[in-house]
């Protein structure tokens, strides 16, 4: 039982699905962002841990990873964002979200060490697949930080039962066959590809990559996910308006998720 | 002699794992597509009428065998050693690299795969494909960072004559690395139509496996020309490394030959002691980046740093992860050689063999010339001239302040 576990537990008896926000640590005042989300209408937070290579993201989070890190910024640097975040906020699940390098780098067991004083909830590293997980997930797994997996089009049924087996929290299911923020891909029969994931995993499941307007969130929270995810639009809406321009959009978003389910 | 058990030889374990090394590390989107590949892969291995197909075209297409060829003068002026180099830069398209291309369309069309994706980083990769692509009827996209388009243009010009569609690519730093990244990215995009054509022994099992296996006929036919030649095995096998597609092409057959040392060569750049170089083995850490464990140019935060060569060939910030493992369990050994001595050595075997070596083997040159001093007049050096100069020459002229 975490914080993901009880949110997806009170949206559930809401009758609603939730929304969740992605910005990358470091792109812009992102202490500022961070610390706006829940009362703009977040349900869960992922936080971008930033890297020179980010194979599955589209060219917003790419550009976005890149000034973060020109900035400065470490994963030392988002554990310590996210460790003022948890200090102001009890409630509110985070999420780190990037790829492995970094993490191993740092150490799988000093990784989760530092990450469950700093408050995380979860772990979505895109490019450790389940057969790759192991030996993060039992670190995690022993600080209660769940490893959320991704779903996609081309996830078959028996690969349903290996994404299944060990994952908690939420699964992630990415809409299309791209790369986050394009929905160039090939499209695909969202509502029924949720009901088969949810029902292969037992989990909630937030359906993410390519939704970026507040009607293709209602869209998609009304056709039974759990959660929506919107990353590069917000991502976008921060670098070009700043923080306020972010935060009109996380609640329209928000106002539209909250309508449609 | 003695037979010895298959050690070396029999990776990677069926979880694409070179001892600690290689492995799949993609987005799930990639894991069906890896799999499906490794399937087609291991059942076209298994068939001998792709294997007669392959060696057909290799014969007549490519023009192998390639000839091994003693070079007496470069012997001569070393002092010690002979030297013997395995030709393969005479391959059509100027390098080894069509080897792997071959095969790996070869297996795109039987799987039904409609399209060829590439990368590419000085455009040799590229145009291996662009060509044997061309020669399939495949629509072929090449994936090159911005910057080497600019510095390439015959290449690029190259790869369009054959038909294939270019993208510049700017995201990241617009590099080799992003080049790889953007065609990762497009193969998450279009999954079922696309075959991508990886140019070395990295990125996702069966990659490493399969490239190697496709660039091992370097080495089997050089083993049976040394036995061929000289009756007898050479006491080092040298290559030049950036991913290390020839090298570990040259190394494999090989590996279970315990009196042969491995010698690999890496691009040290403006030195091991600056931070220009692209000596993955011995200026790394181990990380993950491209679908595979193995060691990486990285800074202290675990990011990816851009690896330096004068040769675009070598200036690759990871290394496959087969070679990681020989280097760890010190099967082979990896060396390194500057900026400065491949060109030194650009030009003196230029002028000693009548061979313009590309900037990439004139690095290993560099440590031919020290192993054949140590090794003295009894010893035996096999090298793989794995491409030649001329994609080189107005790159070296501008070094040497001469304007062509």
């Amino acid at each position: 039982m975490n914080r993901l576990t009880t949110t997806f537990a009170r949206l559930k008896a809401d009758n609603r699905a939730g929304f969740v926000a992605y910005i990358m640590a470091g792109d812009g005042e992102t202490a500022e962002l961070l610390d706006a989300l829940p009362a703009a209408g977040a349900d869960v937070i992922e936080l971008g841990m930033p890297f020179t290579d980010p194979m599955a993201d589209g060219p917003a989070i790419q550009a976005a990873a890149l000034r973060s890190l020109d900035s400065g910024m470490t994963l030392k640097g988002t554990l310590a964002l996210a460790k003022t975040f948890r200090e102001k906020h009890a409630e509110t699940p985070l999420v780190l979200m990037g790829y492995a390098n970094p993490v191993h780098h740092y150490g799988y067991a000093a990784f989760a060490t530092a990450a469950a004083d700093a408050g995380i909830d979860g772990l979505i590293c895109v490019d450790l697949p389940p057969e790759e997980d192991t030996e993060l997930r039992e670190a995690l797994a022993a600080v209660n930080i769940s490893i959320i997996r991704l779903a996609t089009p081309t996830t078959n049924d028996d690969r349903l039962k290996i994404v299944a087996e060990g994952s908690s929290g939420f699964v992630y299911y990415v809409s299309t066959t791209g790369v986050t923020g394009m929905g160039k891909g090939a499209a695909t029969d969202v509502a029924g590809a949720v009901k088969r994931v949810q029902t292969a995993t037992g989990l909630p499941v937030a359906v993410g990559f390519g939704v970026r307007t507040p009607e293709e969130a209602a869209e998609i929270a009304s056709g039974g996910a759990d959660a929506v995810v919107v990353g590069s639009a917000i991502v976008s809406a921060n670098h070009d308006g700043g923080t306020k321009t972010a935060l009109e959009l996380v609640r329209s978003i928000s106002a539209a998720v909250r309508a449609a389910s | 002699m003695t037979v010895k058990p298959n050690a070396f030889s029999q990776y990677p374990d069926a979880e694409g794992r070179f001892g600690e090394f290689g492995g799949r590390y993609v987005a799930e989107t990639l894991m069906p597509n890896i799999l499906a590949l490794e399937k087609a892969y291991e059942d076209t291995k298994a068939d001998p009428a792709f294997t007669a197909e392959f060696e057909d075209f290799l014969r007549h297409y490519v023009g192998r065998p390639s000839p091994l060829y003693f070079a007496e003068r470069l012997t001569e002026h070393f002092g010690g050693a002979q030297i013997w180099l395995k030709r393969d830069e005479l391959n059509h398209t100027g390098a080894h690299k069509i080897n792997n291309c071959l095969g790996q369309v070869l297996l795109a069309k039987r799987m039904g795969k409609t399209r060829i994706i590439a990368e590419t980083g000085a455009g040799q990769h590229g145009v291996a494909t662009a060509t044997v692509a061309a020669r399939f009827g495949l629509p072929c996209e090449v994936f090159m960072g911005a910057t080497d388009v600019e510095r390439q243009a015959p290449n690029v010009f190259r790869m369009k004559l054959l038909g294939a569609k270019v993208h510049a690519v700017s995201s990241g730093r617009g590099t080799l690395k992003d080049a790889m990244n953007e065609a990762l990215r497009d193969w998450v995009t279009y999954p079922d139509e696309t075959f991508y054509v990886i140019g070395t022994v990295a990125g996702p099992h069966p990659y490493p496996m399969m490239v190697r296996d496709f660039q091992s006929v370097i080495g089997r036919e050089a083993r049976e020309q040394m036995l061929e030649r000289i009756g007898r095995l050479p006491d080092a096998a040298v290559a030049c490394i950036g991913g290390g597609s020839n090298a570990m092409g040259l190394f494999h057959p090989f590996l279970e030959d315990e009196s042969v040392r491995l010698i690999g060569v890496e691009a040290a750049g403006k030195g091991l002691d600056t931070p220009d170089h692209a000596a993955s083995l011995n200026g790394g850490e181990p990380g993950i980046l491209h679908g595979n464990r193995t060691y990486l140019l990285q800074d202290a935060d675990g990011q990816i740093i851009e690896g330096h060569s004068i040769s675009a060939g070598l200036d690759y910030p990871g290394i496959g992860p087969e070679h990681a493992f020989l280097h760890d369990v010190k099967r082979a050994e990896y060396v390194s050689a500057t900026d400065d001595e491949a060109l030194e050595m650009f030009q003196l075997c230029s002028k000693l063999e009548g061979i313009i070596p590309a900037l990439e083997p004139a690095h290993a040159l560099a440590r031919v010339r020290d192993l054949a001093a140590e090794l003295g007049p009894d010893g035996v050096i096999l090298m793989n001239m794995c491409g030649r100069g001329d994609k080189d020459v107005p790159q070296v002229a501008r070094m040497l302040g001469v304007e062509v």
